[in-house]
């Protein structure tokens, strides 16, 4: 069984509607563990030693927020800048995250359709992601296709709800090995290969 | 033999204080009821143990008593005692002068000649320093308007000690009863016997030479001793600076504490004060203490046991002559709501003074035998009902008024279901309350300042005028259903009190509280409050990161150390709880606790090294690794 942790990013926590939900849906599932970063520190100095050490007790490290400008929002970015120091996540000596997996969970609010070449944002939400992508593989991870929820400002409560599911069904996947591995290769979404 | 027979009359001293003082403090007594109370008990009212002796012993101890005017006055801060001008001359003087008049009035009945009645008047108008302030320290009342009221009458009443002292002997002077005969002639010193203009020279002299020396020669010869860092040189040179200006005085015919009173005032504003102070401290505590002890000693019962109806008639009309004038006057200074009661009661006994002076009349053929020995009893007596007087107050007086006021404010007062109350609404509650009403909360307050609950419901709060300590005035305002209680308050002793009290009825019930430093803190941990914030360690760290930007810092980097610093602290604050848990009977003198704060703080800091959070941002290291000619992977 994998352990999971799940950092989470939204300064405006109260507000949201799909992350509500997302949360709600995976926070108590069993391997789960889930550590929502405004919470922690809303002065945004973050404890880089307990925080390197959560990384250590995991396997499958989860990076949930919005998608605040076709990225993170910026206690995410901090944390990056930070936790991942040279000589620990990267660097010839810095092996200790070698082998752990990424997945992102991002909401956006443009729908899926804007997210292409010809659509209003001109590129995929893969190639926004590029710089996730190879940060994880700096650090000699393995980054996962992305659970991505699209039209967060239209979507209905309903939707919403099914989203949910799936995630809390992905999640338990992935905590139990049981996705094929040439299916996550291959997946634009993590969302296209859950039932 | 001598000495065999000297250290036995010490251990009966010191034996008689150190049972009976610690046993008093536990009854709820302060010490100078006990040192009394040891006195009586040695005395030969009782135990008989000591006898003549206690008179030089009382003699000796009187000492102490140039050593407390020494302490008031290095005490008097000139700046204080002109921001409370008002009511230190118009309330303390009026006080003593109305109930020095009418004490004197009652004597003149009684049939003495009016200088001694004057002097009777002037002596029982004063009240116990010692009782009052220990109260008011017991019971976090310094602060409130009642207390400071009362704190500024005690102050006129110990600079009035000093002309007292200089009218003693001119009244006794006037004294047609004794006959020269009968007056002990006195020593006739050098000065003396000169003529009066060459006597008066004189004392301009001595005086002006204290002023001279305390304020131009006393700092190079202080620092001079301080630089030696030999303890108990600084103390031989503080007794020195005390008996030498004591016998000057006595040279050239003043009383030596006022002499010593001056120096003090002189020192009062030098560096060297609050080591004058502490190290003065002790031995007047101990000769004060003795001095109690003769008093007691000396206490005549048998006069009580002739007739206490007239001796408890005098005690009555001694304290119901103080409670009158006193409430008068507190009504007039605008005193109201209770407190006016409350300053009455606590002042309406006579003071530890009070036996200095009959002791210093008796001696200087003021009063007879007869006469100093009724007084002493009369106010030892007036000082032992005090407490009960508090208790009265408490008990009775106060809860009727209390009544009485909610009465009036209720109208004022909406109840609300679940209230964030907010006890204390000073400099400190203000923030906090102006911060909850404008996220859109309601809060309840409660302030026990008149003044403050007056201005701010005019401006639309929600205020609650009482003293929260009082059970009743928090479940009045629905402690029971309460959100949360934020102890804003600077009672920080009462703070506690209230926090224990919540905790145990209402342990539901979050409390948030202001801590004065970081021992305070640890009580409130202690009590299982968890969120304490210390008053001034936050604007102690903003104001030390803008002392890093000034020394060339960016503004980031001196916020960042700052946070750094403070998370810093946090891991201390815990390491130095468990400490302080573990070795909690560790007996920490006020005067001492932030020495000992700094101590430990900065002992823990040592063991602890800043850890530098923001090593990532620091490329040192990848640097190095790629000047290692490593076929190195690059960050950008």
């Amino acid at each position: 069984m994998n352990k999971i942790l799940i950092l989470f990013a939204h300064p405006a926590f109260h507000k949201s509607r799909i992350n509500m939900v997302l949360v709600d849906a995976v926070k108590n599932l069993e391997g789960v563990t889930f550590h929502d970063l405004y919470e922690n520190y809303p002065d945004f100095f973050i404890d880089i030693q307990k925080e390197q050490q959560l990384l250590l007790g995991h396997d499958i490290i989860v990076w949930q927020h919005p998608f605040y400008w076709y990225s993170a929002p910026a206690l995410h970015k901090e944390w990056m800048d930070l936790v991942l120091e040279h000589g620990f996540a990267y660097g010839i000596h810095g092996r200790s995250l070698e082998g752990k997996k990424v997945l992102s969970v991002i909401s956006t609010g443009g729908r899926m359709d804007v997210y292409s070449i010809e659509g209003r944002n001109r590129y995929t939400i893969n190639q926004f992601l590029v710089p996730y992508r190879q940060s994880v593989n700096l650090c000699r991870m393995e980054y996962l296709p992305p659970f991505v929820v699209h039209g967060s400002h239209t979507i209905e409560k309903q939707e919403i709800e099914q989203y949910g599911k799936k995630y809390r069904h992905a999640i338990e996947l992935l905590r139990d090995n049981k996705l094929n591995n040439v299916d996550l290769e291959n997946a634009e979404y993590l969302n296209d290969i859950i039932d | 033999m001598y000495n065999q027979d000297f250290f036995f009359q010490a251990l009966i001293y010191l034996l008689a204080a150190v049972v009976s003082v610690p046993l008093a403090k536990k009854l709820g007594m302060v010490s100078v009821l006990g040192y009394l109370l040891a006195g009586i008990i040695i005395g030969p009212f009782v135990l008989g143990l000591v006898g003549n002796e206690a008179g030089e012993v009382m003699h000796f101890a009187e000492f102490g008593v140039v050593l407390m005017l020494f302490v008031i006055g290095l005490e008097l801060e000139p700046s204080l005692l002109w921001k409370m001008r008002r009511s230190i001359f118009g309330l303390g003087g009026l006080q003593v002068l109305f109930t020095a008049l009418l004490i004197a009035a009652v004597a003149l009945i009684f049939n003495f000649q009016v200088n001694r009645a004057i002097g009777i008047g002037l002596i029982l108008a004063l009240s116990s320093t010692a009782i009052v302030l220990q109260t008011l320290t017991e019971k976090g009342l310094l602060k409130n308007v009642a207390g400071r009221s009362a704190f500024s009458v005690l102050l006129f009443q110990d600079i009035m000690v000093v002309p007292i002292f200089a009218l003693i002997p001119l009244l006794a002077s006037f004294n047609t009863n004794l006959s020269i005969a009968e007056t002990e002639v006195e020593e006739i010193s050098f000065v003396g016997s000169l003529p009066g203009w060459a006597q008066l020279l004189f004392i301009i002299g001595a005086l002006t030479f204290i002023i001279l020396i305390g304020r131009f020669v006393s700092k190079y010869i202080f620092r001079f001793i301080a630089e030696t860092n030999l303890h108990e040189i600084f103390t031989a040179m503080a007794l020195l600076l005390v008996i030498g200006i004591a016998l000057g005085m006595d040279a050239v015919g003043l009383s030596p504490a006022l002499g010593t009173f001056l120096a003090g005032v002189v020192l009062a504003d030098s560096e060297y004060r609050h080591e004058l102070e502490t190290t003065i401290d002790p031995f007047k505590g101990l000769l004060l203490g003795l001095f109690f002890i003769s008093v007691g000693a000396s206490i005549n019962f048998y006069l009580f046991v002739e007739d206490p109806v007239t001796i408890i008639g005098f005690v009555l009309t001694l304290v119901v002559l103080k409670f009158i004038v006193l409430l008068m006057l507190g009504r007039f200074f605008r005193l109201r709501k209770g407190y006016e009661f409350l300053f009455a009661f606590l002042l309406a006994q006579s003071s530890e003074f009070s036996f200095v002076l009959i002791s210093f009349s008796k001696q200087s053929q003021l009063f007879d035998e007869q006469t100093s020995g009724l007084l002493l009893l009369i106010v030892t007596l007036s000082m032992a009902v005090s407490p009960l007087l508090l208790l009265f107050n408490d008990k009775a007086v106060s809860p009727i008024l209390a009544k009485w006021q909610n009465r009036l404010d209720y109208d004022t007062v909406e109840e609300s279901e679940n209230p964030i109350i907010i006890a204390g609404f000073g400099r400190f509650g203000l923030v906090v309350g102006r911060m909850l009403l404008a996220n859109n909360f309601n809060v309840t307050i409660i302030d026990n300042n008149p003044a403050n609950v007056e201005v701010l419901r005019k401006f639309g709060f929600k205020l609650y005028y009482g003293d929260v300590t009082r059970p009743q005035v928090l479940e009045k305002a629905g402690v029971e259903n309460a959100r949360l209680l934020i102890l804003s308050m600077a009672e920080y002793d009462n703070a506690l009190k209230i926090a224990q009290f919540v905790r145990k009825k209402y342990p539901h019930i979050k409390i948030l509280a202001r801590a004065k430093d970081i021992f305070h803190a640890f009580e409130f941990f202690k009590l299982g409050v968890k969120t304490v914030q210390r008053e001034v360690f936050n604007s102690g760290l903003e104001l030390g990161s803008k002392a890093l930007e000034n020394l060339g810092f960016t503004r980031y980097e001196a916020y960042r150390s700052s946070r750094i610093f403070k998370h810093h602290e946090d891991e201390i604050f815990s390491e130095l709880y468990d400490h302080w848990k573990a070795g909690e009977t560790h007996f920490i003198q006020e005067a001492r606790r932030f020495s000992e704060q700094m101590s430990e703080t900065l002992q823990a800091e040592k063991d602890y090294s800043i850890h530098d959070a923001d090593c990532a941002w620091d490329v040192e290291s990848i640097r190095e690794e790629a000047e290692g000619k490593v076929n190195s992977e690059n960050k950008g």
